[in-house]
């Protein structure tokens, strides 16, 4: 098991694959690998790129590779896709996009499924990330499809958010769910060679305006993803992003946020799994079948397992 | 002990819900409901009107075919799609078929050829002749031909990305032969825009692509009036999964995308519609295929008269090529195959094809023997000769259950090129994955009425029989691949590097200015520059599509 | 959600050999492998020996399945199952799915692939298959 973290720490690539699946998986040689690397993170640039499906993520996210691979920079990206809530599985697309990457060594694209789990993406993507950053990647892009609570999740993940919209995908405006405009650090407006373009990009504006964002006027960088059209100048906007937050010492505040937020997380899951095992031995029979039976409530219960298990612990009665 | 009979119900895991037969549901092989009986009634609620709709064999709007006497007059064209390996070998096939009846000539081409490839590029590694004839430079195609009279025979070739230069390369041959390329009659398919949405064989992107296409039409129409320059094809969309509404919606939408283009060049419609060709499936759902051919003529004619103004009659005209649908094939008891295919040549007939093209028995597992490719041609004659359908144009015209499906088809496409028109037009349509997602869709939603056997394959998923039979595969000649690596050798040792130099670098200018080609690709074949080379030069310039990728 | 002896998804990668354009079946799987409760991750068209085995090595995949309907597998699969043991993919799955005739199976045994789907083959069976001759590797929390 450790054999495979000190490959990892020797730069080995397949360990390091084998190590994303163990983080992945929330197992004791993937939180090995993290403590052990731990010292090497902090250097990357973490990038999360989001928006609706059909936007073009993956596209740009391939010419942002290209881009900062001409200028010597070397690029992970977590491409996550969501599971299906019936059957658990994931097809996972966005690879093929990025495919002419295949023999740069300097490029690593990783594909991961949300899996459903409430905090447990976010813990995958943090934990695959510090292994990413402390492997010497300059960049770590984390491309999601902007649903549900991910795209906050990732926002918390990422020193810099992009946001993507195109238009021609129904009202965009309306699709624009309040508080995601909040997140973002930069606006993208893809295919904008398209002639609707234009009036999305004067409703953005309009929306930003509205919007309160002390310190920073938060740029709309105008793409034509297949063509490699403003790519660069959204490479740039990244880079002016990363040193504002340097300079301005909001980095060095916003990782202190994210860092304590994963120990929160990190605490709640193994809480959560230690809770697990607690209440598979300790609900009694006899309180099975009061339950079944209506006799006592399913509040009642969990209050007075925890009270046990939290005396137990501590060795004091509890309070009240 | 005795052996029970079966019934239909051990077929099937579940027996169509209810027990009143008038109550189950039935459809057809597209999962379009049919109904227990026709009546006129069902044409009166469809909105049928004999005099619009139906009229006469030969009159608009066609549905009961293009010409007054059909097959009395005129037979179908007997046309297999034939190539493997190196061009001696297809030469022969090619000698075979004809001398066994089949009137015009139809080349497969292989992977490598198909994307503009020579055999010794190292991405050609392995597929050599796998699927069809590998025709690197004008060497090939002299080979290929040898012995053809191509002023005799009409010829169809199945190349797409690649077409312009390919088709140079045959028009090159002919004339180094003395026949003028205005006496050359055959078709090419060179439908780039179902590449993008089925078939996969593209090379450069969308709007280069359909510039070439535009080129070769315009071409063909100052010089070849003898040629169809494009079969807009439905058979490979329907390949790919969709049902046979989507598969006549999208060729259709494919056609008017033609069409726009080549007027936007600056042609008269009436000049080169009258050369503009379909192609389509015949899947094993007999009736449902007769409709859709009908339906096809019908809403072809009223778009080339009414939307367009064309004003020949032969511009109304929907010509096409009909080949028997190759997704339906097993390798399972290959013989059904026979039935199979001989079920979905009649319907073809039957729906009033000019051309048709029958698989062979064991083309689920290999490119067709001479044995088996003879059955197939037989396959077509007996229902020629010995059927009596053809005694009569449009035999079940005024069917209720005929007119009825026709006309609900029509409805149906036309509800899928309103869609289309919604999102801009072809072009738009394919960027947004409109096509992909359908057809990746209906793929899928079949495989699932397979795995429940509400879809019944038989050998396949039910009347199983154990073992395969053994029958004969095509084997091709091992030296094949070598002789042919050795004779583009050849060729780029002993073409007059000069000539070959400037024609290459002309076609690259005419390619940055935006001129039709033609005529420099006729000039790079006939100084032996290798199809890999002309691809090469004008992928520097167009560059190369990337596909969107819709699962 | 699934669950037999694993706790997490099989992934997979499913791949398209050699200039084969015909992507009905391979995106057929896709579906099938994701309503079966696997991640799959799909390559595209066009793909060559080196570049499966680095996104199997990358993906850390636990099965690499092939649809090849060219008739070219004779040439392309023992370059890919060497390019996956040359990235280190050991104990990986590999599975071939296509028009491969019943003389050529035993060829793509020898040269390291498990099974192989010819046409007519129950997608449920080939699912199956899948599912149960997966490796579980360490890592299976």
């Amino acid at each position: 098991m450790t054999e495979l973290v000190v490959r990892f720490l020797a730069g080995d690539r397949r360990a390091l694959s084998r190590l994303l699946s163990h983080v992945e998986n929330r197992t004791e040689t993937g939180s090995i690998a993290v403590r052990e690397s731990f010292t090497r993170t902090g250097r990357a640039h973490i990038v999360g790129v989001t928006g609706p499906p059909g936007a073009g993520k993956s596209t740009i996210t391939n010419a942002l590779i290209r881009h900062f691979r001409d200028g010597g920079r070397t690029v992970a990206v977590l491409a996550v896709d969501p599971s299906s809530a019936i059957t658990g599985g994931a097809a996972l697309g966005d690879r093929i996009r990025m495919m002419e990457n295949y023999d740069d060594p300097g490029v690593f694209i990783r594909s991961m499924a949300t899996r459903g789990q409430m905090g447990g993406l976010a813990l995958a993507v943090t934990g695959a990330t510090h292994l990413l950053d402390a492997f010497g990647f300059d960049l770590v892009l984390i491309e999601t499809v902007g649903v549900g609570q991910d795209e906050v999740d990732i926002a918390e993940a990422a020193d810099t958010t992009i946001l993507l919209q195109v238009p021609g995908l129904g009202d965009s405006i309306q699709t624009i769910k309040a508080g995601v405009l909040e997140i973002a650090d930069i606006l993208v407006v893809n295919k904008s060679d398209r002639p609707d373009a234009r009036q999305l990009v004067r409703d953005l504006r309009n929306m930003l305006l509205i919007g309160d964002r002390p310190g920073r006027e938060i740029p709309i960088v105008e793409t034509v993803a297949t063509e490699a059209g403003g790519i660069a100048r959204l490479a740039a906007e990244i880079d002016r992003h990363h040193a504002f937050l340097v300079e301005t010492l909001r980095r060095a505040e916003r990782v202190e946020r994210r860092l304590l937020r994963e120990v929160a997380l990190l605490a709640r899951e193994r809480f959560e799994r230690w809770l697990a095992v607690q209440l598979e031995s300790s609900i009694t029979i006899e309180e099975r079948r009061a339950l079944v039976n209506r006799l006592v409530d399913p509040g009642t219960v969990a209050g007075d397992l925890v009270d046990q298990m939290l005396e137990r612990r501590s060795g004091d009665p509890l309070p009240g | 002990m005795d052996v029970m009979p079966h019934d239909d119900r051990s077929h099937r895991d579940r027996y169509r819900g209810a027990p009143d037969p008038e109550q189950r549901e039935f459809t057809t092989t597209s999962g379009e409901p049919v109904r227990a009986r026709y009546t006129a009634d069902d044409l009166t609620s469809a909105g049928f009107d004999a005099d619009r709709d139906l009229s006469v064999p030969g009159e608009f709007p066609f549905t009961r075919g293009i010409h007054p006497t059909m097959y009395r007059g005129r037979l179908w064209t007997m046309r297999m799609f034939a190539g493997f390996g190196s061009a001696e070998e297809t030469n022969r096939r090619f000698r075979f078929l004809l001398e066994h009846g089949e009137t015009g000539l139809s080349i497969a081409f292989d992977l490598p050829t198909l994307y503009g490839r020579d055999t010794d590029d190292p991405l050609s590694a392995g597929e050599f002749g796998k699927c069809g004839v590998a025709v690197s430079s004008l060497a090939d195609m002299e080979l290929l031909l040898d012995g053809i009279p191509l002023d005799h025979v009409t010829t169809s070739m199945t190349i797409n990305g690649p077409a312009a230069a390919i088709w140079a390369m045959y028009i090159a041959t002919a004339e180094k032969r003395g026949i003028p390329r205005a006496a050359l009659g055959g078709t090419l398919q060179n439908d780039i825009l179902k590449e993008f949405t089925a078939q996969n064989e593209y090379i450069y992107p969308p709007a280069a692509s359909m510039k070439l296409v535009t080129d070769t039409v315009e071409f063909a129409t100052r010089e070849m009036p003898r040629w169809n320059s494009v079969s807009v094809s439905g058979y490979h969309i329907r390949e790919a999964g969709a049902t046979a509404t989507e598969e006549l919606a999208f060729t259709l939408a494919d056609g008017t995308a033609y069409v726009d283009a080549a007027l936007e060049r600056g042609l008269d419609i009436d000049e080169f519609a009258p050369r503009i060709s379909f192609f389509f499936n015949c899947h094993n759902d007999f009736f449902e295929e007769i409709a859709k051919f009908r339906a096809a003529r019908r809403i072809w004619a009223h778009l080339m008269r009414d939307r367009y103004g064309a004003k020949n009659p032969r511009s109304w005209w929907m010509r096409f090529h009909t080949q028997t649908a190759g997704c339906s094939l097993t390798a399972q008891e290959p013989e059904n195959n026979i039935v199979r295919t001989t079920i979905q040549a009649l319907a073809g007939v039957l729906g009033g094809t000019q051309s048709l093209h029958t698989n062979s028995l064991d083309e689920a597992l290999a490119l067709p023997s001479d044995w088996a490719v003879r059955i197939a041609l037989r396959t077509q004659q007996i229902i020629a000769y010995e059927s009596g359908v053809t005694n009569s144009a449009d035999p079940l015209g005024g069917s209720y259950l005929v007119e009825s499906m026709t006309t609900e088809m029509e409805q149906r496409v036309r509800r899928i090129l309103d869609e289309i028109d919604e999102i801009g037009g072809v072009l738009p349509a394919i960027d947004a994955g409109y096509f992909q997602r359908r057809i990746a869709d209906s793929s899928y939603r079949y495989e699932q009425a397979v795995a429940a056997r509400d879809k019944i394959v038989v050998g396949v998923n039910a009347l199983r029989s154990d073992g395969m039979a053994g029958i004969p595969i095509l084997q091709m000649d091992p030296e094949g691949e070598e002789r042919q690596r050795e004779r583009i050798a050849q060729v780029r040792r002993e073409r007059d590097q000069t000539v070959w130099r400037s024609s290459l670098a002309a076609l690259k200018e005419a390619a940055r200015r935006d001129q039709n080609l033609m005529p420099y690709l006729l000039r790079a074949v006939k100084a032996y520059a290798t199809l890999g080379e002309i691809t090469e030069c004008l992928k520097a310039v167009y560059g190369e599509h990337r596909p969107l990728a819709i699962v | 959600m699934v669950t037999t002896a694993r706790t997490r998804p099989i992934r997979v990668l499913v791949a398209k050999p050699g200039l084969d354009g015909h992507d009905r079946g391979a995106k057929v799987m896709v579906r099938a492998l994701r309503d079966a409760g696997m991640e799959v991750i799909y390559t595209g068209l066009f793909q060559t020996p080196p570049m499966i085995a680095h996104a199997a090595a990358d993906e850390d995949v636990d099965v690499v399945g092939l649809s090849i309907l060219s008739g070219a597998h004779n040439a392309l699969v023992p370059q890919i199952v060497n390019a996956l043991r040359d990235a280190g993919m050991d104990d990986v799955l590999v599975v071939v799915g296509g028009t491969i005739p019943d003389a050529d199976v035993p060829r793509l045994r020898e040269a390291g692939v498990a099974a192989v789907f010819g046409p007519g083959t129950p997608l449920k069976d080939a699912v199956e298959y899948i599912r149960e001759h997966a490796p579980v590797r360490e890592g299976a929390a």
